[in-house]
């Protein structure tokens, strides 16, 4: 059960990861995911049953995510159609294209196939069980993963992309095109999404089509789960925790799918549950931030031992940041927006 | 150095809103100059700036930049050499990013690649740009930008424009959302700069005395027009009476209907 939990953890967390980039660092809604799993299924299923090697079916799979990643930042970029519907489309139309890469089948098994796993267990076989095997290699590989992902957002382009979400117009104004890092975000987001979805094929032993139903909203479960372990701003922990997300959030509907019937819960509930955890999450996190709000307001006003000046200024800070925006002195807030609008 | 050659900025044109936000403006600025702008709102200050900075097309007209024409370069190509600070503390900055990771982004401008440049080195030479600011940056490059206050945040954005070395600085009334204090402060740092690393200079404001007192050469705009460009001697005796005296002289209107005269106090 255990080794289970945790092997589910890792191949969604590289998923995760992807919409951790999109939802979180780039600010860029990006519901291609739910088309781009089930592609990354469809394109190594379709390769091994070809007889190529499983190595080389991955790299086309996490390529093939990737292509359909620019293809919703291009039809946001040059159509100006808002994100989120640039997904929707995107996904809309890999939901046919997926089909025609299984061939004009809704699935396809991998039953007696050479698959990465099947490789991984054979070097393995005299000295480790198979289930340990399967879970040493998927905790290398997220890992791995994980670490090239910390490696690119401490380079010049990684840090642009963490400001892209924050603030477009410095991102401008260092003299980068935010079109082109949308492009570079929202593509390797979704490599990684179908390099998830093609692991996950070969552990189940079959890609489907409709692999990808509700995989963003898992996604985004695990990220706010992860976010309840621990407060930081540096990338490294930041990725760490959203894998550990992944791992609690494949627990809990583990929990769900085998002890809910003590509470009369069937598996046709496990969405309804993900969706109150998005909520829950929601909440726990609002009401968060608003006790740590009034904590800092006792301290600035009462206790002058704590080191007083940029407390009181922080506050200042957020307080003068809205009071700017509403003044209506300057006409370039205003004229801004006027011309974002046109 | 920037040409703009009989330059339109038509709103909605065609519709009931239509609206010429800039009619037939003709501006040369010359290398060094530090221009500061005054009019009241709606004259068009900041959709100038839009037009300068590449934020907007114009609707008619042509900019150059030394020469070369540049009036279908982006934004983010012409950001370049053109370095713009807004009103709004937080355009300028990451909020959830640390001090460093923004000074290093902006550092370098134009297209990123894969290399690592924040090291160690990079950090003592932030940490060394951050001393002169006095405000106790220097120990904080580790913190998110965020946690800063207003006029903190927009000291470290002048920083941080001023490294990146641009040709031309774009200051959309800078100070205006900030507490007086700081206002000064931020005020002090970018004279300070500006003489420092000799930047050519374009600068809106709403006070008068700033305008007057500032610079080697103010333009006053009105309906989207620059309607008195002065510069030199003529500048340097200019007072707040006087101005107002040439708004009426030139738009025979009274200035104290106008706002720019509620700012004379300010």
């Amino acid at each position: 059960m255990i080794e289970g939990i945790l092997v589910e953890g890792f191949i969604y967390g590289i998923m995760v990861l992807g919409v951790f980039i999109t939802f979180r660092i780039l600010d860029f809604p990006d519901l291609t995911v739910d088309g781009s799993f089930p592609l990354g299924a469809a394109i190594v299923a379709i390769l091994i049953t070809n007889n190529v090697s499983p190595f080389l079916a991955m790299a086309v799979a996490f390529g093939g995510g990737a292509i359909a990643g620019f293809v919703t930042a291009l039809i946001h970029n040059k159509l100006k159609v808002p994100n989120l519907l640039a997904g929707i489309l995107t996904m809309t139309m890999l939901w046919s294209v997926n089909i025609r890469v299984l061939g004009n089948k809704a699935n396809l098994p991998l039953l007696r196939q050479d698959t990465v796993l099947t490789k991984v267990t054979d070097m393995t076989a005299g000295f480790l069980p198979q289930a340990w095997a399967v879970l040493l290699f998927f905790f290398l590989v997220t890992i791995l993963i994980k670490v090239l992902l910390d490696i690119f957002f401490h380079t010049d382009l990684g840090l642009t992309l963490g400001a892209m979400g924050n603030n477009q117009q410095m991102v401008i104004s260092t003299g980068v095109n935010p079109e082109g890092l949308k492009i570079i975000g929202v593509g390797l987001s979704n490599g990684l999404v179908a390099l998830s979805g093609a692991f996950a094929a070969q552990y189940q032993g079959f890609a489907d089509v409709n692999l990808g139903q509700g995989i963003i909203i898992a996604g985004l479960a695990s990220v706010m789960i992860g976010e309840f372990i621990v407060r930081s701003n540096r990338i490294g922990i930041l990725t760490l925790r959203v894998v550990l997300g992944s791992i609690a959030y494949r627990g809990i509907m583990y929990l769900g799918r085998y002890y809910g019937y003590y509470i009369h819960l069937t598996p046709n509930d496990l969405k309804l549950i993900t969706g109150l955890l998005i909520i829950v999450s929601l909440i726990i996190t609002k009401t968060r931030t608003g006790m740590r709000w009034n904590r800092k307001k006792i301290v600035a006003n009462g206790a002058p031992s704590v080191p007083g000046p940029p407390e009181r200024e922080e506050l200042e800070a957020a307080e003068a940041v809205p009071a700017g925006k509403a003044a209506p002195a300057g006409g370039s807030v205003k004229n801004a927006k006027g011309v974002s609008a046109t | 150095m920037i040409r703009l050659e009989d330059v339109t900025k038509v709103f909605h044109p065609g519709t009931v809103n239509e609206n010429a936000a800039i009619s037939h403006v003709d501006l040369h600025v010359n290398e060094g100059d530090f221009i500061t702008i005054i009019g009241s709102n709606g004259a068009g200050k900041t959709t100038l700036f839009n037009l300068v900075s590449g934020n907007i097309p114009p609707t008619a007209g042509r900019v150059f930049v030394n020469d070369v024409e540049v009036t279908k370069d982006a934004e983010y190509k012409r950001a370049r050499y053109i370095g713009r600070i807004f009103q709004d503390p937080t355009l300028g900055t990451a909020s959830n990013m640390t001090l460093e990771d923004n000074m290093m982004i902006s550092y370098r401008k134009g297209a990123k690649g894969l290399g690592i440049s924040l090291n160690s080195r990079m950090r003592e030479f932030f940490r060394e740009k951050l001393i002169p600011l006095k405000m106790g940056l220097e120990h904080r490059l580790k913190d998110n930008v965020g946690l800063l206050s207003g006029g903190q945040r927009q000291a470290l954005t002048l920083l941080m424009m001023v490294l990146s070395e641009p040709e031309l600085i774009l200051l959309d009334e800078h100070t205006a959302a900030l507490d007086p204090k700081n206002a000064r402060v931020v005020q002090d740092l970018t004279m300070r700069f500006i003489q420092d690393y000799h930047l050519t200079t374009m600068m809106i404001t709403h006070n008068m005395h700033h305008a007057i007192q500032y610079g080697n050469r103010l333009l006053m705009m009105d309906k989207g027009e620059i309607i008195f460009d002065v510069s030199g001697d003529e500048k340097a005796e200019l007072t707040v009476d006087k101005l107002v005296a040439k708004f009426h002289e030139i738009r025979h209107d009274d200035l104290s209907t106008d706002e720019v005269l509620l700012a004379k106090n300010v």
